[in-house]
C-alpha cells in the first residue's frame, strides 16, 4: 500500500512526538540520578555525570537499598513460582477435567470481584491474619499475599492458553492410556510454554511493582524496593538525586524484560484483558 | 462446547482396551481424583486469602475495636460505622475525586491510545520499535512513576516548568495548589496507562478483516468516513471492554497519589484507597475502615455488573 510522502512523514513526526513524551520523563529522571543536588536545583541543562548518588544508594552504610533489592527479588521469584504453578493447575482443571459449569462460573466470577477490590482494603485483614499465625514481617506473608493478588490474572491467562491446546491431542494421549498428570505434563505443558513464560513475566513484574500491600506488611528488614523509594518522598529534606538514582535502579527489570521478552509481554497483556 | 463425539475411535494400538471416544468411563475415576488435586491449591488460596479476609472485614465493620496492653477488645457497634460513612466528608471527597479521576483519566487514555494505535497500525516499518517504547510506562512500578513525576513537576527545577519557561510562561506549583493537583495526578495516570489501552487497541486493529477496508477504498470513502463507519463500529467491543477494565482498575489508584500528593493539598486529591489507608493504618480505626472497605467492595461489584452487561450487549469479540 503506497501513501503520499507528506502524509507518511506527518505520521512519523506524530509518532516520534508521542515517543518523546513517553521517553523524556524517564531519561530526564535517570539523568537526575547522575547529577549533584545543586546542579539539579540550579536547573543547569548540561552537567558532568557523577556516580555519587548510585554509590550512596547502593553501598552507603545508611542505605538499605541492596537489601530492598534482594527482598524484592526473593518475593517476586517465590510469589511468581507459587502463583503460576497454582494458576496452571487450576486453569487445566477448570477447562479440561469436566467440572460442573456452576463451579467454574462461581470461581471465575469470584476471582473477578477479588481482582477489583483495592488491595488496601485487604491489606489490613491480611496483616491481622499474618499476625495471628506469626507471619507478620516475614517473606512468607508477603509472598502469599502477592501470589494471591496475582492469581486471578494468572488463572485467566493460563485458561486462555490451555483452551488453545487442541483437544484431540489430549484425547489421543488418554486413548493411549496416559493418566491425567501425564497428559498435563507431556501433552499440555510443552504446548503452553510460551503462555507460561508470558504469565510468569507479567506476574513477576506485577509483584516487583506492588506497593500498597508491601508497605503494610513489611518492616525495615523485609521492605521491598517500592517501599524504599516511597521513604525518600517522606523525608523532611528530600534527596531528589538519590530518589532519582533508586528510581532508575528500580526500572531495570522492566527494561530487561522489554528488551528480551517484548513478544511475551504483549501477548500476556492483550490476552488477559480481551478474552 | 463440542464434546469429543466427533473424533472417531483411532485404529491405533489395541492395548487401549475400551474403544472409548475421548475421556470415557475408565478415565473417570482417575479424573475425579486429579481434578480435585489440581483445583484444590487455587481454591484453598482463594478461600483462605480472599474469602476469609473479606468475611473478616464484614464482621469487623459491625464492631468497635479498642486496644489495651496489646489486646484487642471487640464490642458490637451495629450499623454505627455505616451511618457514619454518610456524614464523613473525607469519604465523600474520596468518592467524588475517585469518580472524577477515573472518568477523566480513562477518557483521556482511550482517545490518545486510539489515535496512537491507528497511527502505528498504518506504518509499515518500525511497528515493533514504537510498540516497545509505548508500553514502557506500563512495566514501571507505580511508585517509581510517582517519583518520576514528583521530580518532573517540581516547582523549582522540574522539567515541566522549565519547558513552560521556554514559551515565556510562569512556573506553576502543579502538585501544591488545590486547583491543579487532581489535574496533575490525572495527567500522570494518563501517561502511565495510555500504553495499556494502546496495546489492546493495536491488537484489535491488527485483527480486523482487511477486505472490508479494501471494499471501502473501492467505493471511494475518505479516511474519516472509513474511521466513522468501518473502524469504530468494528472496534466497539474492544473499546467497551478496555473502557470497563480500565475504569475498574482506576478505582484502585493508590501508589501515585501516595507519593505525589498524599491526598493533599487539603482533600483535593483524596482518593478512596488513600482514605482507606489512613483509616486503617494512620488512625487505627479498624471497625470504621472495614465498613468503608465493604462499601467500596459493594460499589466496585456494581461497576462489575454494569461492565459485564455492557460487554454482553456489545456482543463477543469478532
Amino acid at each position: 500500500m503506497r501513501r503520499p510522502f507528506s502524509s507518511s512523514l506527518m505520521l512519523h513526526l506524530a509518532l516520534v512526538l508521542c515517543a518523546l513524551v513517553v521517553i523524556a520523563p524517564i531519561v530526564w529522571t535517570v539523568g537526575a540520578g547522575f547529577r549533584t543536588q545543586i546542579s539539579l536545583l540550579m536547573g543547569h541543562m548540561t552537567f558532568t555525570p557523577i556516580w555519587n548518588n548510585f554509590n550512596e544508594v547502593l553501598w552507603s552504610k545508611t542505605s538499605d537499598f541492596l537489601l530492598n533489592y534482594r527482598n524484592s527479588i526473593i518475593v517476586g521469584v517465590a510469589s511468581t513460582f507459587l502463583c503460576v504453578v497454582v494458576a496452571t493447575l487450576a486453569a487445566f482443571s477448570l477447562n479440561r477435567l469436566k467440572w460442573p459449569g456452576w463451579v467454574v462460573h462461581i470461581f471465575l466470577a469470584w476471582t473477578m470481584i477479588f481482582h477489583m477490590i483495592p488491595p488496601v482494603a485487604l491489606a489490613s485483614a491480611w496483616f491481622g491474619m499474618a499476625r495471628a499465625v506469626g507471619l507478620e514481617n516475614t517473606f512468607t506473608g508477603l509472598i502469599l499475599a502477592h501470589a494471591t493478588l496475582n492469581l486471578p490474572i494468572a488463572i485467566w491467562l493460563m485458561a486462555v492458553f490451555v483452551r488453545e491446546v487442541p483437544k484431540e491431542l489430549e484425547e489421543a494421549a488418554i486413548m493411549d492410556g496416559a493418566s491425567t498428570p501425564r497428559v498435563l505434563w507431556h501433552v499440555v505443558l510443552p504446548l503452553i510454554t510460551p503462555g507460561l513464560a508470558a504469565t510468569s513475566i507479567l506476574t513477576f513484574i506485577s509483584s516487583w511493582n506492588e506497593f500498597a500491600v508491601a508497605l503494610t506488611m513489611t518492616m525495615k528488614q523485609t521492605a521491598t524496593v517500592p517501599v524504599a523509594i516511597a521513604k525518600f518522598a517522606q523525608d523532611y529534606e528530600i534527596q531528589y538525586t538519590q530518589m532519582a538514582a533508586s528510581a532508575a535502579l528500580a526500572m531495570l527489570p522492566a527494561l530487561v524484560v522489554l528488551l528480551i521478552a517484548q513478544r511475551y509481554i504483549v501477548r500476556g497483556l492483550t490476552q488477559g484483558a480481551v478474552k | 462446547m463440542t464434546t469429543s463425539q466427533a473424533t472417531a475411535p483411532r485404529p491405533g494400538p489395541a492395548s487401549a482396551a475400551p474403544a472409548l471416544p475421548g475421556t470415557g468411563a475408565v478415565a473417570q475415576g482417575d479424573q475425579r481424583l486429579w481434578r480435585w488435586i489440581s483445583f484444590t491449591p487455587a481454591l484453598a488460596m482463594m478461600l483462605a486469602l480472599s474469602v476469609l479476609p473479606i468475611a473478616n472485614l464484614v464482621i469487623t465493620s459491625f464492631q468497635d475495636i479498642s486496644w489495651a496492653d496489646g489486646k484487642a477488645t471487640r464490642s458490637f457497634a451495629g450499623l454505627a460505622h455505616y451511618r457514619a460513612l454518610f456524614s464523613d466528608n473525607l469519604f465523600a471527597a474520596g468518592l467524588g475525586n475517585t469518580v472524577i479521576f477515573a472518568l477523566a483519566a480513562v477518557a483521556g487514555q482511550m482517545v490518545l491510545a486510539f489515535a496512537m494505535a491507528l497511527m502505528v497500525s498504518r506504518i509499515v516499518r518500525g511497528r515493533v520499535f514504537y510498540r516497545a517504547i509505548f508500553i514502557l510506562p506500563l512495566l514501571i512500578p507505580g511508585i517509581v512513576i510517582g517519583a518520576i513525576w514528583k521530580l518532573m513537576l517540581n516547582f523549582d527545577f522540574g522539567l515541566v516548568n522549565k519547558l513552560l519557561g521556554l514559551f515565556g510562561l510562569m512556573p506553576h506549583d502543579w502538585l501544591g495548589s488545590p486547583e491543579t493537583a487532581l489535574f496533575s495526578v490525572i495527567m500522570v495516570d494518563i501517561w502511565h496507562w495510555t500504553p495499556f489501552c494502546f496495546l489492546l487497541f493495536l491488537a484489535g486493529l491488527e485483527s480486523l478483516p482487511q477486505d472490508v477496508f479494501e471494499a471501502c477504498k473501492m467505493d471511494g470513502a475518505g479516511p474519516w468516513q472509513e474511521l466513522r463507519h468501518i473502524t469504530l463500529p468494528l472496534m466497539a467491543p474492544t473499546i467497551i471492554v478496555t473502557f470497563a477494565f480500565r475504569l475498574i482498575v482506576a478505582f484502585k489508584v493508590f501508589d501515585e497519589v501516595y507519593l505525589l500528593t498524599g491526598g493533599g493539598p487539603g482533600t483535593s486529591t483524596e482518593v478512596l484507597s488513600f482514605t482507606l489507608y489512613q483509616r486503617f493504618f494512620t488512625e487505627d480505626k479498624a471497625g470504621y475502615g472495614s465498613a468503608m472497605s465493604v462499601a467500596i467492595i459493594f460499589i466496585v461489584s456494581i461497576l462489575l455488573v454494569i461492565a459485564i452487561s455492557a460487554r454482553r450487549g456489545a456482543g463477543r469479540q469478532p
